[in-house]
């Protein structure tokens, strides 16, 4: 392909394929994001192809067919979708295939086992709108997943790709940070730093070099939207930063992108290589005089590689160890100069906000937290996935309007957000609306976005437990506060889930927690208190219980439950006997079965496969 | 480690190969030490040894990155690896348990390798696949909702 060297061509060209696209054309959309082809998404897009083929219909003459990005709706995979009536048909299986192609695709018929139904009304929903998931959500940041195929510039181009370069290289650079500044954008990653600030502070350094960088080094247990953006619409994250790199001044940008993300490695090299041919990167972009360039970079796998310092360390190929937060990034950055590093979500939200400017933008959210942010809802909730909404919609909104409630009709408890660093929300603050501000107020803070559900069955400490113990793993070692404290509060809140807790554990852990937020080096380390401090502040009652009484009251802390079988529920069916790998299960067929206590080692092989819900854990 | 696994024998030339494909610069180091890593499943010692000559980096510097990237595992893996999700949206929804089962039914402990070399089994924090969770990757191969009592199927389909 030859590069493109004006405005002109580049309009030209996004013409010539719209006019290539046939219009009313019915088509097939399959997920292709991780979920899905976990789900077997790839056999379901194979059984389409033959099918399609079998029937005598041509693809791109009859149908359209293109695998796309993460719906966000994954829980439910593999998806597909049928434009343009689009009808949204759920947990796919190549068998249903010739079925949906037959009736759906040539015909217009809906098939209701395929559909979405509503898990508290029962209620069936096929147009993909129309589904309370997706009805409730503002799609900016998400605006094209779904919808393009992630390793085509042409679908990025029908989607306005790249008119945000164009309209930016118009611009004088430092009016684009000032548009980015009127639209009140706050890093997406986790602190909320105001981007357009960030960029002029980086600018009003006097320096030759630059950088800007791309943090894709999600890290954060339960988020998962940057690598849904990578994987699912990787052109928005360069176009992004190419538009960054002309404002701050930089020619050489960097991404860095998680080990764990391989499929979002891959999407963003070709993406990268057709930016490159179409000249959106190299030298003069666009007939300009503005040269830049992208690298990307694979992570390996360090939790504190999130953290900028540490980030920056990493990508000039050391150890990915934080330094002291005095000295500024957007002073001495990479290689010691000046450098912006922007979350993947904030790049991507780059290109809208220049193209349909800042007061478009700010007219989402709330006073403090402009935009939408996307939410990754998961744990004990009925719709599990992707959201994106307004800033400033409830917790209780997003978990029972767009999340269905909570599952299997159990009682709602918290919600975690933040990560590691951020806290457990009680129900009781569930009217809080989520924006940056409220957040730290009530104790947590947004991080990336994850809103992990919690029911009746979750135990808070051991909640706390976890977090401690994750960044006891993770703690690069550096300072003493976090490498030698976290430790201790671990070894705290061990012996309070296994019963030999103390009535001053609390007060110990909370003075831990002071130091550590006081004397830590980084985020990491200031921030380890918050999952103690939310749970001790919410639900105090609950360490209580474990130290005073000895009980796990969600019945998770396996010292402190037992296992038992309710004999009015058994049916004698013996699976649980012959699951048991301590073989102390006992009871005759169509009688009621007994656990030995004393041999049981609490794994809890019989409650999973007892169908009959009688296993009971105390 | 097991003691049947053998210790791949070394390519030296597999080696020069992946060094030569990168420019002699202190930031491809990472990028190739993950090279070795899937060249020959984890980094070789004579691998580390190389790498510094190449690039004129001492060996301790390239022995810390060794040891601090997760990624990056020194001693010779299964061959098959088996990450068990610890995020948290998997953690709530039983991931725990089912480590606790892989370890029990393989005879192996999180973090090592089987006594006949097949697999490696390894907790990982957060593969990004919350809303499937709890999620097993074996390999290249995620496995989403997965239960207790028919974790080992999944497991079975790889002796």
């Amino acid at each position: 392909m030859k590069a493109i060297t004006s405005f002109e061509q580049l309009e030209g060209y996004r013409e010539r394929v719209k006019a290539a696209q046939k219009k009313d054309l019915p088509s097939v959309l399959i997920c292709f994001g991780t979920g899905c082809q976990a789900n077997g998404a790839v056999a379901v897009a194979e059984a389409f192809r033959e099918e399609i083929e079998r029937k005598g219909l041509k693809v791109d003459v009859n149908v359209g067919f293109k695998t796309t990005g993460c719906h966000g709706y994954c829980e439910n995979g593999p998806l597909v979708v049928l434009r343009p009536k689009d009808v949204l048909y759920l947990k796919v299986k190549p068998k249903d295939v010739p079925e949906i192609v037959e009736k759906s695709l040539v015909g217009s018929e809906i098939i209701e086992k395929l559909v979405y139904k509503d898990v508290n009304t029962g209620e069936s929903v096929a147009q993909y709108h129309e589904i309370p998931f997706y009805k409730y959500q503002k799609r900016i940041a998400l605006r094209n997943i779904g919808n393009v195929d992630p390793r085509s510039i042409d679908d990025y181009l029908l989607c306005d790709g790249y008119k945000g370069l164009a309209r930016a290289l118009t611009m004088r650079p430092e009016d684009i940070v000032s548009e980015v500044e009127k639209s009140g954008l706050r890093g997406r990653g986790g602190g909320g730093f105001p981007t357009g600030t960030k960029w002029r502070s980086c600018r009003a350094v006097d320096s030759d070099v630059r950088y800007v960088m791309c943090n894709g080094d999600e890290g954060d247990p339960g988020a998962f939207m940057d690598r849904s953006i990578m994987e699912g619409d990787p052109h928005s994250v360069i176009e992004g930063m190419i538009i960054g790199g002309y404002a701050v001044g930089a020619k050489q940008g960097y991404i860095y992108v998680r080990d764990e993300y391989p499929l979002a490695v891959k999407n963003l090299q070709a993406a990268l290589a057709d930016a490159r041919a179409m000249g959106f990167l190299g030298e003069n972009i666009l007939g300009s005089d503005f040269s830049f360039d992208i690298r990307i970079s694979r992570g390996g796998g360090a939790f504190v590689c999130g953290e900028s310092s540490a980030l920056m360390r990493s990508l000039e190929g050391k150890v990915g160890e934080p330094r002291a937060k005095y000295i500024r990034s957007v002073e001495k950055g990479l290689y010691d100069k000046p450098s912006v590093l922007n979350n993947v979500e904030t790049w991507n939200n780059i290109p809208v906000i220049i193209r349909n400017g800042a007061d478009w933008y700010a007219s989402f959210g709330t006073r403090g937290s402009k935009g939408t942010k996307v939410f990754s809802l998961v744990g004990k909730v009925n719709n599990t996935g992707l959201v994106e909404v307004p800033m400033g919609i409830s917790i209780r909104e997003l978990v029972e309007k767009i999340g269905g409630g909570v599952l299997n009709g159990k009682k709602f408890k918290a919600v975690q957000t933040g990560g590691p660093s951020g806290g457990c929300i009680p129900d009781s603050e569930a009217d809080l609306p989520v924006d940056f501000d409220s957040l730290t107020q009530a104790g947590s803070m947004m991080g990336s976005g994850g809103i992990i559900v919690m029911d009746e069955n979750t135990c808070m400490v051991d909640v706390a437990k976890y977090f401690i113990g994750f960044l006891v793993e993770e703690s690069c070692g550096k300072c003493t506060p976090c490498r030698d404290g976290l430790p201790r509060m671990h070894r705290i809140l061990s012996d309070i889930t296994e019963g030999r807790g103390r009535e001053e554990d609390i007060e110990t852990l909370t003075e831990l927690c002071d130091v550590l937020t006081c004397a830590a080096l980084c985020g990491l380390g200031s921030s380890a208190a918050n999952p103690v401090l939310s749970t001790v502040r919410y639900f105090r009652d609950e360490y209580e219980a474990h130290i005073r009484d000895g009980k796990c009251p969600a019945g998770v802390c396996k010292s402190l439950i037992t296992y038992s079988i309710d004999a009015a529920a058994c049916t004698g069916c013996t699976l649980c006997a012959k699951k048991c790998p301590q073989q102390c299960i006992t009871g005759e067929r169509k009688g009621a079965h007994v656990i030995d206590a004393s041999a049981c080692i609490k794994c809890g092989v019989c409650k999973d496969v007892c169908n009959f819900d009688a296993v009971r854990v105390e | 480690m097991g003691a049947n696994v053998q210790k791949n024998k070394i390519d030296v030339k597999k080696i020069d190969r992946i060094i030569k494909g990168y420019d002699k610069s202190e930031e491809s180091l990472l990028a190739i030490l993950q090279d070795f890593q899937r060249a020959f499943q984890y980094v070789p010692e004579e691998g580390m040894k190389r790498l510094s000559r190449a690039m004129g980096v001492p060996e301790s510097k390239i022995y810390a990155m060794g040891t601090f990237y997760k990624a990056l595992s020194l001693k010779p893996r299964g061959k098959h690896t088996c990450k068990v999700c610890m995020g948290t949206a998997c953690h709530l929804k039983g991931a725990g348990q089912i480590l606790e089962t892989i370890e029990r039914e393989l005879k192996v402990k999180r973090n090592s390798t089987t006594e006949d070399g097949l697999f490696t089994v390894e907790s990982v924090n957060c593969v990004g696949a919350c809303a499937m969770a709890p999620v097993v990757v074996v390999d290249e191969s995620y496995a989403g909702h997965v239960r207790q009592s028919k974790v080992m199927d999944i497991l079975d389909k790889y002796k």
